[in-house]
């Protein structure tokens, strides 16, 4: 069997999904928790509660701060202690809303029930109320960047969608979030994918899924025969090969459909498809149906040498100390604290930092592994331009980068780079590649910004 | 014979003709160069370094000569000539010139490493702008020196150098030409460019810390706390408090280090005073002389 895959570049770092059979546990309730306003892409959320307030579960704390922004939701009952500064995933201190946890007290238009709830017996869902209820959740992109899942759903008038495709593909090493939710949560997902393709006005849809998860795409295949079998829908699980980062969704979009989106600012729906993470999926479940705003989610906590690396359910809000310490604590000696995995995650520096809606995972790295080899000079192997998956050569941008010739790094295209970290995993010299080619994005997308305002 | 004749003539109607058209064409297409840039050029230093603002030493002159002919020279100021240069380009021009206060560049950080604990270990690229976009650094303060020396990079005289001590850049005042090379290589905005004072002697705030007291106070062991006691320590307004750290306007402030003693973090640093800062006054004294 031809099993597909992206185009250009890849790698394939050690998979070490130590986790992949440990089921979901819930995680406890924390005494405190932190909500950062800026858990999303865009503008931050505005408080709308006071010190001094009491919330429920599920009741709105900050509403939505301009149009690319989200509502963010209370996951915990109790009083609101203060709105104060935290130290949040960027490392720096951000404004949060600290709340006091008493009790576990729910507001009452959540239903808690277990009860599958299906598209047929609601009729009342047109598109634009499922967009407008996924809006009003809060529901942004599970995968880690972060991005309001309504704007994904209403695609700018030049472009037309043509399917939905869920990405299940978890091609981090370590993280098994995804697969554990797919295990545990199939049906939910399945409806959450009908209403997503409802929403986005398609009959097609695509779950990609690597193949080192054959459970998952056993299941889901089977699912999908019962539940689209004989309907006007037409989706099909697709089993793609093991290569990073298949998970970005340029990536995807190549593995699945093979089409190319063009260099930014073309976004998948420029070439027909609208790309889902399978988390969001299952939170448009949960808030389209359940009426339950998004403040839970599934997070991987793992790492080699803690005792009991595990799966949760968790509230967000929950400082990552708590998950640690129900995984048999940290770790003696040096360690590399990560939101997210080994490939993309964020090295961080507290571990008072809450889980937000974009930590799919809390990886932590120990010992040697934790730190980098000493840079050598560079032999012009051309390993990074053979690993790119967007084909540029990162060899020659982080130089043009580190020499600060911010012209000809715009003329090589270094804001196509998607930051994935192949070409620093691959570099047989261990330079820092990324770091230099992230700087230099930066500066350039600032460039080209403020060059565009003056127009 | 004839062929040598035919070829001088119609070489020399040639070189007739094309000295007939160039010489049409210098009149008609002349530029005119006032010959006070070139003047003006070889008096500037030539470092080429931007300082004034204008790119190059050519483009100073160039904006100097037009200065003079719209009748001022206000706002033009070679750093690294500083007065001496600017003198002698009014003497050239005919101007008279703004007696601009020499400027020196001040690192706003003091946050060394016995001051400030290391909670984490950088592995990344080694300069300040990696290293600030990846989170607060090594240590728990997000406004402090990153100590990887950009600043360093940026400077072309040489007057800046991370000591390896303290982790923090030190200025060479003699060598500082003000050019602000490492003000905007500072991703932190730590350093500024402030008036150098008589004799160097000057009072500043060694912190740009904007977080709470109480936060402030954990992450560093001189950080500014912005508890307002130098603000109303100062008798001539040159202290304010905004956003939880102090400054002190340099316009304004007399040097007499009153706040220097106040200061409970010791945040408030005085350099090139002959003596230490007098000691304050015990607490009856000042009671009875509001008595």
């Amino acid at each position: 069997m031809n099993i597909k895959t992206f185009s250009i570049g890849g790698i394939h770092p050690d998979e070490n999904k130590l986790t992949h059979e440990a089921v979901t546990q819930k995680a406890a309730l924390p005494k405190q928790a932190i909500f950062p306003l800026s858990q999303h892409i865009g503008a931050p959320a505005k408080p709308v509660v006071q010190k001094g307030d009491k919330v429920k579960v599920g009741t709105l704390i900050a509403e939505a701060g301009g149009f690319v922004s989200a509502p963010i939701y209370s996951s915990v009952s109790g009083t609101v202690f203060k709105i104060d500064t935290a130290i949040d995933a960027t490392g720096y201190r951000k404004p949060v809303i600290i709340i006091n946890v008493e009790g576990d007290e729910w507001e009452e238009s959540i239903d808690r029930s277990d009860k599958l709830e299906t598209v047929e017996a609601h009729p009342e869902l047109t598109p634009e109320e499922i967009i407008n209820r996924v809006k009003e959740a809060g529901v942004t992109g599970m995968g880690g960047a972060g991005f309001p899942t309504f704007i994904k759903l209403t695609p700018p008038p030049t472009a037309k969608a043509e399917c939905v495709i869920i990405n299940a593909v978890e091609c981090e090493p370590y993280i098994t979030a995804d697969f554990r939710l797919m295990m545990e949560k199939a049906d939910e997902i399945l409806v959450g994918l009908e209403l997503l393709m409802i929403a986005a006005k398609v009959t097609t849809g695509y779950i990609g899924i690597e193949i080192n998860k054959p459970a998952a795409i056993e299941l889901l295949t089977k699912k999908c025969a019962e539940k689209f079998g004989g309907s006007k829908y037409n989706v099909e699980v697709v089993p793609l090969k093991q290569r990073y980062p298949q998970g970005g969704e340029k990536q995807l979009v190549d593995a699945v459909i093979q089409r190319q989106v063009p260099a930014p600012p073309a976004i998948p729906v420029n070439v027909g498809a609208i790309v889902q993470n399978v988390g969001t999926a299952f939170a448009v479940y949960e808030a389209v149906m359940k009426h339950k705003p998004l403040f839970e989610r599934y997070t991987t906590v793992t790492g080699k040498n803690l005792q009991k690396p595990g799966n949760f359910l968790v509230r967000m809000g929950t400082p990552m100390q708590d998950l640690i310490d129900a995984c048999g604590g940290m770790p003696e000696g040096d360690n590399k604290l990560l939101a997210g995995g080994p490939m993309m995650g964020k090295a961080l520096t507290s571990t008072e930092v809450p889980i937000c809606k974009g930590t799919n995972s809390v990886t932590i790295i120990s010992g040697k592994e934790a730190r980098r080899k000493e840079p050598q000079p560079c032999i012009r192997c051309a390993k990074c331009v053979l690993v790119c998956p967007m084909g540029l050569e990162p060899y020659l941008l982080a130089k043009l980068s580190e020499v600060k010739n911010w012209d000809r790094c715009e003329h090589e295209d270094i804001v196509n780079c998607i930051e994935c970290g192949s070409c620093q995993f691959t570099c047989p010299a261990y330079r820092p590649l990324l770091d230099n080619i992230r700087q230099g994005k930066a500066t350039v997308m600032g460039i080209i910004r403020s060059r565009t305002a003056k127009k | 014979m004839n062929f040598i004749l035919i070829a001088v003539i119609v070489l020399g109607a040639i070189g007739l003709i094309a000295a007939v058209v160039l010489f049409v064409a210098s009149k008609k297409f002349a530029v005119f160069e006032d010959p006070r840039i070139a003047q003006v050029s070889e008096l500037l230093p030539g470092a080429n370094c931007g300082g004034c603002g204008f790119p190059g030493c050519s483009g100073m002159a160039d904006a100097l000569v037009k200065g003079a002919d719209a009748g001022s020279l206000d706002g033009l100021m070679c750093p690294v000539g500083g007065a001496e240069t600017m003198g002698k380009v009014a003497d050239l021009l005919g101007m008279a010139i703004a007696n601009t206060e020499p400027m020196v560049a001040v690192v706003r950080c003091n946050g060394t490493c016995e001051h400030r604990a290391k909670i984490a270990e950088y592995a990344g690229l080694r300069t300040c702008a990696a290293m600030n976009a990846c989170g607060a650094g090594e240590t728990a303060c997000g406004f402090g020196c990153l100590g990887c020396g950009d600043c360093e990079a940026a400077c072309q005289f040489g007057a800046i150098h991370v000591n390896p001590e303290t982790g923090i850049p030190e200025v060479d005042d003699e060598k500082c030409t003000s050019c602000g090379a490492c003000v905007k290589a500072c991703p932190r905005n730590i350093i500024e460019l402030r008036k150098k004072g008589p004799k160097g002697r000057r009072v500043f705030v060694s912190c740009v810390n904007k977080d709470k007291g109480a936060v402030a106070m954990k992450v560093c062991a001189v950080s500014c706390i912005g508890c307002g006691k130098c603000e109303k320590e100062c008798n001539f307004g040159a202290i304010t408090v905004e956003n939880n750290v102090a400054y002190i306007d340099f316009t304004k402030c007399r040097l007499c280090r009153k706040c220097v003693t106040v200061c409970p973090r010791h945040a408030i640093r005085d350099v090139n005073f002959p003596t230490p800062a007098p000691a304050p006054k015990p607490k009856e004294e000042r009671k009875e002389e509001k008595a």
